[in-house]
Parts: structure tokens; sequence; C-alpha cells
């Protein structure tokens, strides 16, 4: 019997989505080629790009097959491989417009990856060699990828139904899509809007203030800004990040960091007339917490080791901007933190491993899982006491299924695992080119890229780039902020054999 | 009064027992052999036939019925006979269940299912042992407004800390009223300033949780607080409710069940309480888990032998006391005999509760004190009663009786009775009041 080698995925179902949602990926594509017209620069970039996400599109489609059924198997291939193939065609523009380290294909695939899994490690070099529609094709893409493509697909593409819940849980690696509404695609779209809204309020609050503090924050930047601060996304298209700006621009940036890393489910609740559920919610309360304690721990080592000359509004200023831009995942940077002492630059690298609530646009662990581990290892002590005791995990008084704690701590473990062994990767990968990297910048590096922050220390530090680091180094880092991105299960699946044919 | 009981098993029975001798009673049973035997036993009227069917109902008089009382141990045929029977005339209808989810639907609306009333078995045989267990102090303890308030009377001994002080310093909680207290044989109605003697017996009325704390300054020697040890053995849905109650009480007990499946899901539902799978007749366990050292165990298991075993070992390990359920009301004396503390019989507690609303002559919810002296009683306000929309001092100081309001739910939330509350139609009322004047009040609560 050839049983064995039977594929027994649907693939032809996943197709025809992947299709589908790449020729609907030209219209983001679009705004680019608007504000190239606008400006009068070179429109080709975004022209070939509109024609390879159309043709690739049709393709698949016509590989595709509409009929079959999106069960789970098929949602993660679907999942894992738009996310691949949007990357790839968000790179295409780079490529053609030919312009500094991005010309270069792989230079271009990292930097759209980064982008789109709102990662915001750049290797950027010299930032004022590009036209100004290709760098708000940057902060586009990571706006794009911020909520995640697929809710956004579920949204638009309202004949997915039930496959859209599919598709949403296989991205956010929830098990119950928490429906605002009986539609899979109304709940999308409420989320959607509430997104967007967000971002504008974001982008007229940046620009007014921006009136009144820094011309340097006119419409373009302020729009730049608002896309990739709502999205925790951090690409900026000034080589100083949020650094450029003025002091009353960088406190107005962490609300909207905090607001894009809050549960979107719960700001919707909050704003449709329930607002003590977000203040009884114990994620949200565990995390703005955790926050708050970062920061106040880096402020107080800024303090004694006299960073900012000992000046009181700016101290407080880099160590809530800068934890904030972290725990968020967001990777602005007020201000080159990389010079810091080593206590404040571990505290920053401790941060990165928090992440934001689920169901908000942050990546990394996340506060839920972090908080679900750690009251089921105090439960775990008590059971020691009492072995017969039944003792549920409670969120918010509500319990948790123990199977969703064995997925919390089958996360945690394969996160760190991941983590430590591209830490390796990296080190050893840079001394074989007598790269000169310390092993506390080859973690930050490796940390940074797989927990979609951004920045690092050293030679990755805020003001710098990924472009020295070898092109093996930068071509596992693409991997790897794909993996991340869509929290592995949906990417490591598809390397399994077990998926394809039993 | 004519009453009718559909059901002639162990409460049907109690019942028709408890009603004979002062009410005409029908009796309306499937089973033939049962009604036969029942008309040789008791002073009734029986009656074979399907008591969901209007042939059946007629026979028995339904239309001229003052009461009826469904309670088969089948839930969904008492709620079907009491919407039967609401059809045929307007008799105060009562249904027994033992699942909650019933009697919450009808908490949620009182029109539901045609019922009047709705006892649960479970529950009730729960707020029995919560009592047994909260309240040792008390002499006498009730439930209103389906478990909202609680009506109970204390003894004041020399050593309680409330005797010489006045009401007003006494009554520290904001959900209770101090109706009344006996002293010898006068009965003063309690006022601001009336002194309370050792040697007086008070009567409050309030919910569940003030009549808790207030025992606690009656009698703190006796009444349990947080560090005592309450074990409840059997995770059955009386178990589930007496560690609910418990915990309404801010008690936290420990809750014993075998069962994996149905531990979690006691755990997840009691917060308060430490739920722990394991077989509770192992000695080994009991002793590891300091089960000796409890203050109280409660047998709530499945079976009466099982309860049995449990109660037994309980207090060979020097438990204090042992509550069981017992199942067979032929068990109760036996489980005593041998020196369980409290026996508690589902059944024969469910009878109690419903042969409460057949005193005299009307069919309400009442509590005698004291011989008759006093009564504390349950009226529900109809929209055209001359009570509604006035405030209670206006009512007071118009009734010629001797009355305390103790306790008005609204909504099925407890609303505290001041001077200054006006009664709203739909208020459940519970009064404490002079015997003779029951009938009047009671007239009170609708215009006819």
């Amino acid at each position: 019997m050839y049983g064995n080698t039977r594929i027994r995925v649907d693939w032809r179902a996943s197709a025809e989505l992947m299709g589908v949602v790449l020729i609907y990926f030209a219209v983001p594509l679009s705004f680019p080629l608007l504000l190239a017209v606008y400006f009068e620069e070179p429109l080709t970039p975004f022209l070939v790009a509109i024609g390879v996400t159309l043709a690739l599109g049709a393709g698949l489609r016509r590989l595709g097959d509409p009929e079959e059924n999106l069960g789970p198997r098929e949602a993660f291939l679907a999942v894992a491989l738009i996310w691949l193939l949007v990357a790839v065609v968000g790179a295409v523009p780079f490529v053609v417009a030919g312009a500094g380290t991005i010309a270069h294909p792989v230079n271009a695939l990292f930097e759209s990856m980064s982008g789109l899994t709102t990662t915001g490690a750049t290797v950027l070099v010299d930032f004022s060699v590009h036209d100004r529609s290709i760098m708000m094709w940057r902060q586009l893409i990571q706006w794009l990828g911020g909520l995640g493509i697929l809710i956004l697909a579920t949204a638009v593409l309202s004949e997915l139904g039930v496959g859209g819940a599919q598709l949403m849980e296989s991205e956010t690696r929830t098990r119950n899509v928490n429906k605002l509404t009986p539609h899979i695609a109304e709940t999308a779209r409420l989320i959607w809007g509430l997104y967007v809204g967000l971002t504008l309020l974001a982008a007229v609050v940046f620009f007014v203030l921006g009136l009144a503090f820094d011309p340097r924050m006119g419409p373009y930047n302020a729009l730049a800004h608002a896309f990739t601060s709502v999205a925790t996304a951090g690409f900026s298209p000034e080589p100083l990040s949020a650094g450029a700006f003025h002091p009353v621009l960088q406190w107005a940036i962490v609300p909207f960091m905090i607001l894009g890393s809050t549960s979107f489910i719960l700001l919707y609740v909050f704003i449709n007339g329930e607002p003590r559920r977000l203040l009884r919610n114990e994620e949200f309360r565990f995390y703005v917490g955790g926050l708050g304690i970062f920061a106040a721990l880096v402020a107080l080592v800024l303090f004694v080791t006299g960073e900012q000359g000992g000046a009181i509004e700016p101290t407080i200023r880099h160590a809530v901007f800068n934890v904030t831009s972290i725990v968020t995942t967001t990777g602005y940077a007020s201000t080159d933190f990389n010079l810091w002492s080593p206590a404040a630059t571990y505290l920053l690298f401790l941060a990165m491993f928090t992440g934001g609530m689920v169901g908000s646009t942050t990546c990394s662990i996340k506060s839920l899982r972090w908080l679900v581990a750690l009251k089921s290892l105090r439960r775990e002590l008590f059971t020691s006491v009492h072995p017969e005791a039944v003792r549920p995990v409670r969120v918010s008084g509500s319990p948790v299924a123990e199977d969703t704690i064995r997925d919390v701590y089958a996360y945690l473990l394969l996160g760190i695992v991941i983590f430590v062994g591209l830490a390796v990767f990296v080190a050893v990968d840079a001394a074989r080119v007598g790269m000169d990297l310390s092993a506390f910048e080859a973690m930050g590096a490796a940390a940074s890229t797989f927990l979609n922050i951004g920045p690092a220390f050293g030679e990755a530090g805020p003001y710098g780039t990924y472009a020295a680091f070898p092109m093996s180094t930068r071509s596992v880092m693409i991997v790897l902020m794909w993996v991340g991105r869509i929290e592995m299960i949906p990417v490591l699946v598809l390397f399994t054999r077990t998926f394809w044919t039993s | 009064m004519d009453v009718v009981i559909v059901g002639a098993g162990e409460v049907g029975t109690a019942i028709a027992a408890n009603l004979a001798s002062d009410h005409d009673v029908v009796v309306v049973d499937l089973d033939q052999d049962l009604t036969d035997e029942l008309t040789y036993d008791l002073d009734v009227l029986s009656i074979a036939g399907d008591g969901t069917t209007l042939p059946t109902l007629r026979a028995a008089m339904v239309p001229e019925a003052d009461m009826f009382i469904a309670c088969t141990d089948d839930d969904r045929t008492n709620l079907v006979a009491c919407g039967t029977a609401k059809t045929l005339g307007d008799p105060f209808t009562i249904a027994r269940t033992k699942r909650t989810d019933y009697l919450r639907v009808w908490e949620h609306d009182e029109s539901a299912y045609g019922a009047d009333f709705v006892v649960c078995t479970d529950l009730l045989t729960a707020e029995n042992i919560v009592r047994v267990i909260g309240l040792p102090a008390a002499i006498d303890v009730d439930p209103f407004a389906g478990g909202l308030v609680q009506m109970a009377e204390f003894d004041v001994t020399e050593e309680s800390p409330v005797a010489g002080r006045t009401v007003m310093e006494a009554d520290r909680f904001e959900a209770l009223t101090f109706a009344g207290i006996f002293r010898d044989e006068e009965l003063i109605l309690a006022r601001g300033d009336s002194l309370i003697r050792a040697g007086d017996r008070v009567v409050v009325i309030g919910s569940p949780e003030s009549v808790q704390s207030f025992a606690t300054d009656v009698a703190p020697e006796t009444t349990p607080d947080h560090a005592d040890e309450i074990v409840i053995v059997g995770g059955s849905e009386t178990g589930y409710h007496t560690a609910r109650l418990l915990e309404e009480r801010s008690l936290h007990p420990r809750l014993i069940e075998q069962d994996g499946d149905r531990a979690r899901f006691l755990a997840e539902n009691l917060p308060h309480t430490l739920v722990m799978a394991h077989d509770a007749t192992d000695t080994e366990f009991l002793v590891r888990e300091h089960v000796d050292d409890a203050d109280v165990v409660v047998a709530a298991l499945a079976t009466d032998e099982r309860n049995l075993l449990v109660s037994v070992l309980a207090k060979r390990l020097g438990v204090d006391r042992v509550i069981a359920v017992v199942d067979s009301a032929d068990y109760v004396t036996l489980f005593e005999e041998i020196g369980i503390n409290v026996a508690i019989n589902p059944r024969l507690v469910t009878a109690e509760e419903i042969t409460r609303f057949s005193h005299e002559s009307i069919a309400e919810n009442i509590s005698v004190l004291e011989n008759d002296r006093a009564e504390v009683v349950e009226i529900e306000l109809a929209a055209d009663s001359p009570l509604v929309d006035r405030p209670i001092q206006e009512i007071t100081a118009e009734l010629e009786a001797r009355v305390v309001i103790g306790a008005i739910t609204r909504n099925r939330t407890h609303v505290t009775p001041r001077g200054d509350t006006v009664l709203r139609s739909g208020d459940h009322v519970v009064a404490f009041v002079e015997s003779s004047f029951v009938n009047e009040l009671t007239a009170l609560s609708s215009a006819t």
C-alpha cells in the first residue's frame, strides 16, 4: 500500500486562500504608489510588486480549489505560507528601487520580514538614499502585520465564515477566538475598526503636537509613526528613531504603544461602556504592573549611574519610553540605550521576554503565559504539601483548563530552546567570519529578532543595524522572525511528518 | 383547607401525615398499591392516576383546592403537574425539584411552570446542614424568600457579650433587623433603646450572612469562624451546595470527592473551598490531612452505607461533630443512636418545608415562635395592596397591632427596611408579628 506516503492535507484549499490574500495585497501596495505619484518618485518599484502579487495570486488560485474544506491543518499551512509570501512580495519594491543596502534580495527580505512581523530590526545603513514612498512602504507593511494579516483577511473576506475562526485561532494560538458577535467576520471587522481608529487618533495627536512643539513631525512623520506605534512595530523613517523628536512627542508615543499592546477585545469592551472589566482583568493588571516595575528599576539604575546627568525628567522619560518600547515589542528608542550601564541593559534584555497581552499587536512570550505559568508553579508548591488537592489555576477568577497550562509550558520551553539555539548560532557564525561580538550581544540580537522586538545591543543597537551580521545569520534570522511572529507552532508543525501523512 | 398532593413517596406521605388531621387531603399517585396502602394508614382520600393529566386532577378536585403540592421523585413531572393544576383553578402550587437549575428559572421569573413556590431538595438539605454547622446556638432558624432571608431565635446567656447592651449597640450589621425579645412571659418589640438581658430570647431577621455574624456576637464560643475546620465528604449536589453556602458565610471548608472529574468541577466552582480527590474511607489519608482535628465533618456521599462508614470513621478518629445525610428515613434514628450528632433526611426536610406553607387557613410561609405567641410571616405584595407605595413608618404607625418589618426582598435582592423605605408591588416582606394579628396582616398583601 502507498498509504504512508499519501498527503493528507487538502493543500488546494490553502492555495486558494493564499491566492485570494495575495490578490488583495495589491490594495495596500497602491498606497505607496499614490504617494510616489504625489512626491514625483519612481513608480516602477510598486508597479512591479503589484504585478508580482497579482500574478502569484492568480497562479495560486489556479492551483487551488475553493471546494476543498479548510480544516485545522490547511489553516496552519495557509497561515504559515501567507506570512512568508506576503513578506516576499513586500520585499519586491526594495529590490526594484535598488537603493542602499536593501537592494540585495536577502537584505530586502530581511527588511520586509522584519517589517511584516513587526520586529523593527533594520539592515538600512543610510536612511537618506531612499525615496519617501519606499520609506512609507516600510511603515505600512508593519501596520498591516501589526494586528495580523489573517484577521484582516477574515474581516474582508466574509465568505471565509467558519474557516475564518480557524485561521484566527491558528494565527494567534488561542483555543477559542473570543467572538464579540455571532459572525466571526464581524468580530474581525470590529477589531480592525478599533485598530484603524486608534491609528488615526495617534496620527492626529502626533500631528497636532508636532505643530506646537516640533516641525519635523509633519503629516508624513505623524502617519509613519502612528502606523508603527499602534502596531508596536518600531520602524521609523528617522535614523534616530523617536529620539529625533521633542520630549513631548516622545511622551505622546508611550500611551499608543501601551494601547497597541493591550488586548483589543478588552479595549473594545472598555470603549463600549464596561470600563471596569479592563481594570478587573488580571492579565491587564499583571502586565501594566510588570511594565511599571521594569520602568521604575531602569529609572533607578539611570539615576544611580547618572546616565542623564541626574536630571529628573529625561531620566524618567528615557526609562519609561525605552522600557515600554521593549516590553511592548515595539523597538523605538528615545536615546541610544546601548550606551547605558550594564545594569540597565541587562534589565532591558530581561524585559524582552515579557511581551504585551494576548490578543494585542505585540509579540514575544506575552503576559498571560507568564501569569498562567507562575500561578501553576505556585500551585505545584501547594500540591507538593497536599498531593490530593484539586486546585484549578484561575485567571480573573475563571479556571484555566489543564491542557492550556500544558500548552503554555510547552510554548515557554520551545521558545527558550529556540532562543538559546539561535543565540549560539549567532555567536558561532560571527566568530566564523571574525566579527567582534560579545555573548551578551549575541543573546540580545537572538532574542530581539526571534521575539520580534527589533533593536538589541552592540552592533544591533537602536541606532545601529543588522547589516553587519554575516549573510547566513541574517538568513536564519529571517526564518526565525517568521517563526516567532506566528507563535512557532504553525511553522514548526509543517516540518513534521505527521502533519502531512497521518 | 383543601390540599391535593401528587406523589405518595416518602415526601408525599410525610406531608399527608402532617396535614391529615387539620385539612382535607387528597393524594394522587400512579402506583395503585401505594395509594391503597395510604388509605389504610392515613385519613386521606387517595386516587391512582397520572397527576399531570386533566381527568385525574379533576377527580382529585383540584378546581376547588386551596393548595396543590407536586412532590414525586421526578422534577419534570412535578413542574408539569403544577402547570396543569393552574389550568383547572387557582390553588397555591408547590413543586419539589432536585435540580437547582429549575429553581433558578423559577427565581428568575416566579410565573414559570405555574408554580407559586419551588422547593429544591438538595439545596434545602444543604441549607439545613449549614444551619446546623453555622448556627448551633440558635433555638430556631427558618429561611424565607427562597433563602435570601433568615429568621433566627437565640438564647442570651450570662456569658454572651450581647447581654446588658441595648439593641442599638448590639445591631452592628447592615442587613439585620432586631424583631422581638421574649422575656419571661412578656413579648417586647425591639426598639433602639431596648435593653437585652441575660435569659432573654431574641429574634432577628436578616440576610443569612448577617445572621451568621450576629451569632458570633451572641455565642462566640459555639459559632464557627475562620479557624474552624469543616470537612465535607462527598461532592454530591448536597455536598456542593453545603460548601457553596459555607463560602457565602465566609467559611472555608474542605471537600473530599473521589471522582477526579467531579472534583475538578467542584474546585472550579468553589474558589474558597479546598477540594481533594481521594477515597474518604482511607484512614491513612484522613490522618495525613488532619481530618481527625476537624471541628465538623459532613458525610454527604451518595449512599447511606458509605455515609455510615465515613461517619463512624470520623467519630473514631475523634471528630467533635459529625453530620450525616441519610437518604432513608428509617435509618435516621439508627445513625443518631450510634453517636452521629445530626442525621438529616432530605425527604423529611422537604416535607417539613412544604408543610410550613399550610399553617392553619392561609397558604403562606410562616414560622411559629414560642408556643404561638408570635409568628414570622412572609407576604408578597400585590399591585393593589394598600401597603404599596407607602413608607414603613407610616404603615406601622397606622396599624393597631404589634408588628416589625424585618426584611424586604425586591427582585431577589435584599433591602434593609428603614422607617423611610417605601414598599413596592412585588416586594416580599418578612414581618415579625403577634400571632393574633397574622390574618389581618396577610390580608393586606392584596386588595381583596
